[in-house]
């Protein structure tokens, strides 16, 4: 086990032409930019680009200078797309601001639902599990750190119980505990490259915007309302999820030592479901109701982004087909 | 003193939430520890992780049905 930071991953290939400059900006180069506008706000292009900016605030890439996460140059091009994203999300959901219906909703199981974790847990096949474990990599081996940018931007009670949730995700003191790690523990059981952003160029944009939507929220102050409602989210339905894919491995046969970190997960966000209700939202929409549209907005644009990655990798295997972009398919080893 | 008092937080609708390790005495006399800052003690009887949590305790539909659906 390595107790250092490894090195930072490599930058990706480009999907457009906005990503094409910023991969240039982040190797130092000083390319025209092109126009963002008229970028489509969901597409590869500019998920990837605004991907790559947000990972300078994370690992950083090797041919990367660390002085790239605050120049001008990328921040004026990421705030253009940002800017593409956020209104392509305040579009496509619907506003609100009763939380607590909204949190009452994604309590409720739908036994028939059909989801990828109802999939993989009903007739998936082995293949199809690791493409979701590769493709949830970009998440789950920095699990945590995109909420953990809130932490300066609460006060009292939301901040104590959010950060025991963090705390938790991370260890709780002991790094071999930490979320990331059982899952990078999972990956190699599951035969997968465990290095950080091994799996960016599988990535489809799908994939990408949910990650994207967790640093967007994570880093604008002016976001934190909406932050919690994405980490309320994830930890509100993560449990039954989790649940359904333990099922899954043990369908497919996978190493005990595979399925630590989704049974880890059933427990764990079944305490953090309730921490985030009474200990995080609660007393933060007490303190500060107007945040109340911004936490809908937050729940609401994550099971939009989570919906649509369910589409897409369905849509795929339904076909028998892969769902990694650049044709490195899950079948093969 | 107050401080000193464990916090015990009965939710109501589902779990019992245990705030420090516990040392939990099952009815076999088998013993199960959480090390976790707040443990989640299932209180509906549902679980499958007993005595943990895992929240079956939750209300369940079936859509096409639009009527809930026994656990």
């Amino acid at each position: 086990m390595t107790t250092t930071m490894p090195e930072a991953p490599t930058l990706p290939a480009p999907r457009g032409p906005v990503s094409e400059a910023v991969l240039a900006v982040l190797r130092g180069d000083h390319p025209a930019l092109p126009a963002v506008d008229g970028t489509a706000p969901y597409g590869e292009d500019l998920q990837l680009a605004l991907y790559c900016c947000y990972e300078l605030h994370y690992r950083g890439f090797r041919e990367a200078d660390p002085d790239r996460e605050w120049d001008p140059a990328v921040l004026g091009i990421r705030a253009e797309l940002e800017g593409l994203f956020l209104s392509a999300l305040r579009d496509d959901v619907p506003a609100g601001a009763d939380v607590g219906s909204e949190l009452d909703a994604l309590l409720v199981e739908h036994v028939d639902a059909f989801g990828v974790s109802h999939h993989l847990r009903r007739n998936g096949q082995l293949w199809q599990l690791r493409e979701y474990v590769a493709h949830r990599s970009l998440y789950h081996l920095k699990e945590a750190d995109p909420q953990t940018f809130v932490i300066p931007r609460l006060d009292g009670p939301p901040k104590a119980a959010l950060v025991t949730v963090q705390h938790d995700e991370y260890g709780a003191g002991i790094p071999e505990r930490a979320h990331s790690r059982l899952f990078a523990d999972m990956m190699t059981e599951l035969g997968l490259c465990t290095d950080y952003g091994a799996y960016l160029d599988s990535a489809p944009a799908e994939i990408l915007a949910e990650v994207n939507l967790m640093s967007l929220c994570g880093l604008h102050r002016g976001l934190r309302g909406a932050l919690i409602g994405q980490f309320a989210t994830i930890e509100l339905t993560s449990s039954p999820g989790s649940d359904r894919l333990v099922k899954a491995m043990r369908r497919l046969e996978c190493s005990p030592a595979a399925l630590r970190f989704y049974a880890e997960h059933v427990e764990a966000d079944a305490v953090h479901e309730q921490l985030v209700r009474r200990g995080v939202i609660a007393p933060l929409l007490s303190a500060e109701p107007e945040l109340a549209p911004d936490v809908v907005f937050g729940i609401r644009a994550s099971m939009l982004l989570a919906a649509r990655s369910d589409d897409l990798l369905l849509r795929h295997w339904n076909r028998g087909e892969s769902s990694f972009r650049d044709g490195a398919d899950g079948r093969k080893r | 003193m107050a401080e000193a008092r464990r916090r015990v937080i009965v939710t109501g609708e589902g779990p019992i939430l245990v705030y420090g390790p516990v040392d939990v005495e099952m009815p076999d006399g088998t013993r199960v520890h959480s090390d976790r800052v707040v443990t989640a003690l299932c209180a509906c009887g549902r679980s499958r992780h007993r005595p943990f949590c895992d929240t079956s305790h939750r209300r369940r539909v079936r859509d096409d049905e639009g009527k809930e659906h026994g656990p």
